[in-house]
């Protein structure tokens, strides 16, 4: 299959965009913004032509390209994209273009802060699209780096202790998944296949049920932290509080993604033996986490650590649905995942409109706004409905799809979950209730100006997706129904394999094997 | 002993750098003059000769010298590697140097010499060569520790030289054991031997040569329970010196520690691997617990290369062909990145106030952008975060490791990894998010154009290995292939 390297070129021009930013002056502010969201937007304009030539009709890998990249060991250059990638790839161009709009406030070393936003897309991108797993641990691990520097520079008070401990919590998850890959390799290659980290090949390989466990609960926990997962979650908090504005709308939009992608990449169908087996511990602690992530957001006094928590429950309920392992949960995960972007993502941007007004987020500062910002409240409390599931907004789509799948599977788990969704009603309305609602008697809110133009160029179109996500979900749901219905398919025909290889003597055969050497 | 002409092609590189070692003493000796620098080019230009005399070594082995010396693709990858670590260093230096009002020809020279021991360590394939190689180099390298003449460089120096006599003396009883256990120190014969008399795995003497050669070699490498001379010598040496020792050393170390466990007492495989196994474990973690302790970016790095050397040594007790390939690439990324990195710490600093402590590095990435980008990417390799060289390093030894079963010991190695993430990202954090004081204690950057041109070829080599390691990989693997 020959065709224009879509996908290698949406990975690398913000790479290259990065490159000539390095040789601009750095005073000429203007011209490095410019610069970079003409990147950001070309970018985005190229992913569009993806979604226009993706073929709904087919559920494997499109727009494959391969190339050896270190030969002797079996490592590729080995991308492509199929219905779940493809709106996780279109969803982070367009946040990028979003985020370079919002950050034109940023003042301090802004050449760095663009360079670093372009580079991160490009990680992004590059682990969204990888099919080799050596390839996609290169750039899940480059995707640090630009990360870090954005909460350590540009981040509030605490930045440094926040940064230290997203980068730490997340290699420590990581080395060991590459440990658990470097085992996958050769057990491949014991089986007598030629040495490869092709993903596709790795998927046929039979592995016997007890070595799936320890290998699922290595990527587990390097997905785990990254999703995260309750009680893996303490990095968030203080990574999304210190973060600036934009720097927390791509940790919430498109890197908490990257752990539920992995789940549904890697982990799940690689060891899908393991992956049921763990299904009632990780629908247990995606509910626990949804419970608890709703009670904590309700105590805070800050509005982004409330935004915060609210993740780690929103996240719970992707984990839910994924593990329902049916077509309407993983469907809905799917679904749920792209609504956490749009929506958390916006309500850190509409935080960001009014910290950049106050330089507070303490909900006891506010009350009233809604009779000084009228334009402002109205937007907030459209993405508050979107964020709570309100029929008609895209949460509600996602929600509903899981609840279904987790219904099927679970009925104790569909029940506690549904007191997730009163609990974010809750403490979601209360916020609103307290910020914009009430009398107007903070003197410092008493002047506070609207949202300007820029604003609203940036709100805006969230807002526009907030709505066509609720009311025309088929548009999503349509390019990623072959692609959910093939991958549970797969899972289900892999689980069966793998049962034949019985266990005790797989087992041992394995543990001989590794000792006589 | 018969000696052929064919023979000296074998020797070829190192009499030429040993003859550009005596030529830099002569040239000084002749041209007066203030400005040296033009000597360390022309040390360079006797490695670059060297160099181009090393290619025709790749092929099948050949012994020479009544099967002293080797040449065979193990020798010739490692002799590049030497070349690398000469080269950056004589480039380091030079500056250096001249503001520390200390630039003779005798350093250029020195380093030279030392040079020649180390390529003679990885083309030894009898240990009493492999004694005299490493004595060689020892010796250049004690008179370099002490080079500066201040106390501490002093210190270092006479730190070095004691307990590095004392490993001496281990390693050569040890060899002489070996031969009362084998009756020959040729490394074939004795792995012959060993093959031969399978009774012999079990006899108290040779056991205890192997022993006491750990010791000798855990000396040089900087293992634990041996490293405890590292942090005070690496501290005190000039920063030139403890970039050479930290990359040059260890490289030559492990090529004459690798041929002699792996290949001359493959046969007693299981019983050294063990007591390495422990040593590994407890040189990685030691290392890098005391250097997240560390306030002194100099200290710092030492103790990082402790745990470097024992990440390595992971390698080493795997003790196949493949683990032996990882650890010639992690050598060579590991001299990238390392000599970059004290070409850093050597730019920060100016005469009479080294800067090593971490304070001084506060806000300087943004105010000396380059400094703050090449030391940035040092940093991240040396915690092995791709794409950087220190990930294909550490990706090759966990390889083979795993390939063995090993699984305990590469889940504490990369948690090891984790761990001495803390540190690398201090440096990262120190020169980047701390805001620079009022008045800074770096005000300028001693850079010229040779440090300059080390740190680029440092940093160009980092991501080289980094993004397109495919070409180097296979050359290691070729040049394993010929071991016995």
């Amino acid at each position: 299959m020959s065709h224009f390297p879509y996908l290698s070129t949406i990975t690398f021009i913000p790479l290259v965009g990065a490159l000539v930013l390095l040789a601009m002056n750095r005073r000429n502010v203007g011209l490095i913004r410019g610069w970079t969201l003409a990147v950001a937007a070309v970018n985005f304009v190229i992913s569009l032509a993806l979604w226009a030539r993706f073929d709904p009709a087919v559920g494997g890998m499109q727009f494959m390209e391969r190339k050896a990249w270190i030969a002797s060991l079996g490592i590729q250059y080995f991308v492509g994209i199929d219905g779940i990638s493809l709106w996780l790839v279109l969803l982070t161009t367009f946040l990028t273009v979003i985020c370079v709009v919002s950050s034109w406030g940023v003042e301090k070393q802004v050449k760095e802060y663009m360079l670093f936003f372009l580079v991160l897309e490009t990680g992004m991108l590059g682990a969204l699209i990888s099919l080799d797993l050596v390839l996609f641990y290169v750039f899940w691990e480059a995707m640090l780096i630009p990360m870090y520097f954005l909460i350590g520079v540009w981040g509030g008070t605490d930045r440094i202790y926040a940064a230290v401990k997203f980068f730490i919590y997340t290699m420590v998850g990581s080395l060991l998944m590459l440990v658990a890959i470097l085992v996958l390799y050769f057990l491949n290659i014991k089986a007598g296949n030629a040495p490869t980290f092709d993903l596709l090949q790795l998927y046929q390989l039979p592995i016997a049920p007890n070595v799936q466990f320890w290998m699922f609960a290595a990527f587990c926990l390097a997905f785990a932290i990254k999703v995260p997962m309750w009680p893996l979650h303490t990095w968030l908090p203080d990574a999304h509080t210190q973060a600036p504005t934009a720097g927390s709308v791509i940790l919430a939009g498109v890197l908490l993604k990257m752990g539920t992608y992995g789940f549904l990449r890697f982990a799940m169908p690689l060891f899908p033996n393991a992956a049921q087996a763990w299904a009632p511990f990780m629908m247990t602690i995606a509910v626990v986490g949804i419970i608890y992530g709703a009670l904590v957001a309700m105590v805070q006094t800050d509005v982004k650590k409330l935004v915060a928590y609210s993740s780690v429950s929103h996240l719970g309920y992707v984990m839910l649905g994924l593990f329902a392992l049916n077509a309407q949960g993983v469907a809905g995960g799917i679904y749920q995942s792209l609504n956490h972007g749009i929506s958390t993502g916006a309500l850190f941007l509409l935080v960001g409109v009014i910290y950049e007004r106050r330089h507070t987020r303490e909900i006891a500062e506010f009350g009233g706004l809604a009779k000084q910002m009228p334009a402002y409240a109205t937007v907030f409390l459209i993405i508050t409905m979107s964020s709570i599931g309100l029929p008609g907004l895209n949460g509600f789509v996602g929600e509903f799809l899981i609840m279904l799948g987790t219904f099927l599977t679970s009925k104790t788990a569909a029940v506690f979950a549904a007191s997730g969704v009163i609990l974010a009603a809750g403490y979601m309305l209360w916020m609103v209730k307290r910020v914009f609602f009430g009398p107007l008697d903070n003197e410092k809110n008493q002047n506070l100006a609207d949202l300007n133009r820029l604003e609203w160029g940036y709100l805006l179109p969230m807002v526009f997706l907030a709505f066509w996500m609720g009311l025309y979900p088929g548009t999503f749901l349509r390019k990623m129904d072959a692609t959910v219905e093939l991958w549970l398919s797969r899972f289900e025909a892999k689980r069966e394999a793998c049962l034949e290889l019985d266990r005790p003597d797989a087992a041992v055969a394995f543990r001989v094997e590794t000792e006589n050497q | 002993m018969n000696f052929q002409m064919a023979d000296l092609q074998l020797l070829a590189p190192h009499i030429v750098v040993l003859a550009t070692a005596l030529l830099v003493l002569l040239a000084e000796a002749f041209c007066k003059g203030e400005r040296k620098g033009y000597l360390a080019y022309l040390g360079i230009a006797g490695i670059v000769v060297a160099a181009l005399l090393t290619p025709r070594l790749f092929g099948p082995q050949r012994l020479g010298f009544s099967g002293m010396l080797a040449g065979d693709g193990f020798a010739a990858f490692f002799y590049f590697i030497l070349y690398a670590v000469g080269i950056l260093t004589l480039l380091v230096s030079q500056n250096y140097l001249r503001d520390e009002r200390f630039e003779h020809g005798e350093y250029y020279a020195l380093v030279l010499l030392a040079l020649v021991g180390m390529m003679l360590m990885a083309g030894a394939t009898h240990l009493m060569v492999v004694f005299l190689a490493l004595e060689t180099m020892s010796i250049a390298i004690y008179a370099l520790a002490g080079y500066f003449r201040t106390e501490r460089s002093v210190e270092a120096s006479l730190k070095y030289f004691i307990l590095g006599g004392f490993a001496s003396g281990f390693l050569l009883y040890g060899i002489a054991l070996i031969y009362g256990a084998c009756g020959t120190t040729q490394i074939y014969d004795v792995m012959a031997y060993f093959k031969a008399l399978p009774a012999l795995t079990s006899s108290p003497m040779a056991l205890a040569g192997i022993g006491l050669l750990t010791v000798g070699f855990g000396f040089k490498v900087a293992a634990v329970p041996f490293h405890a001379w590292t942090p005070d010598v690496y501290q005190g040496a000039p920063t030139s010196v403890t970039a050479f020792m930290a990359t040059g050393v260890k490289a030559a170390a492990f090529s004459a520690f690798l041929r002699v466990f792996v290949v001359a007492f493959q046969g007693t495989h299981v019983e050294w691997s063990g007591v390495l196994w422990v040593l590994a474990l407890l040189t990685m973690t030691l290392g890098n617990l005391t250097a997240i302790a560390q306030t002194d970016v100099k200290r710092m790095l030492a103790y990082s290369s402790i745990a470097h050397a024992g990440y390595l040594l992971v390698g080493l007790v795997v003790g196949t062909p493949e683990a032996s390939s990882a650890m010639m690439v992690y050598l060579l990324a590991y001299a990238f990145m390392n000599i970059g990195a004290f070409a850093c710490v050597i730019m920060v600093g100016r005469y009479g106030q080294e800067n090593t402590s971490l304070d001084a590095y506060a806000g300087i990435g943004f105010r000396f952008p380059a400094l703050g980008l090449a030391m940035a990417v040092f940093m991240f390799s040396m915690a092995g975060i791709p794409p950087t060289a220190g990930f294909i390093g550490k990706f090759l030894i966990f390889k083979a490791a795993v390939h063995e079963g090993y699984y305990w010991l590469t889940i504490l190695g990369v948690l090891n990894s984790a761990a001495s993430v803390y540190y690398y990202l201090r440096v990262i954090i120190t020169m980047y998010f701390k805001p620079s004081p009022d008045e800074p204690a770096v005000d300028g950057l001693r850079v010229g154009p040779s440090a300059a041109l080390a740190t680029v070829l440092a940093g160009v080599g980092v991501l080289y290995l980094g993004i397109i390691p495919g070409g180097i990989i296979k050359l290691a693997e070729q040049a394993v292939r010929f071991m016995g």
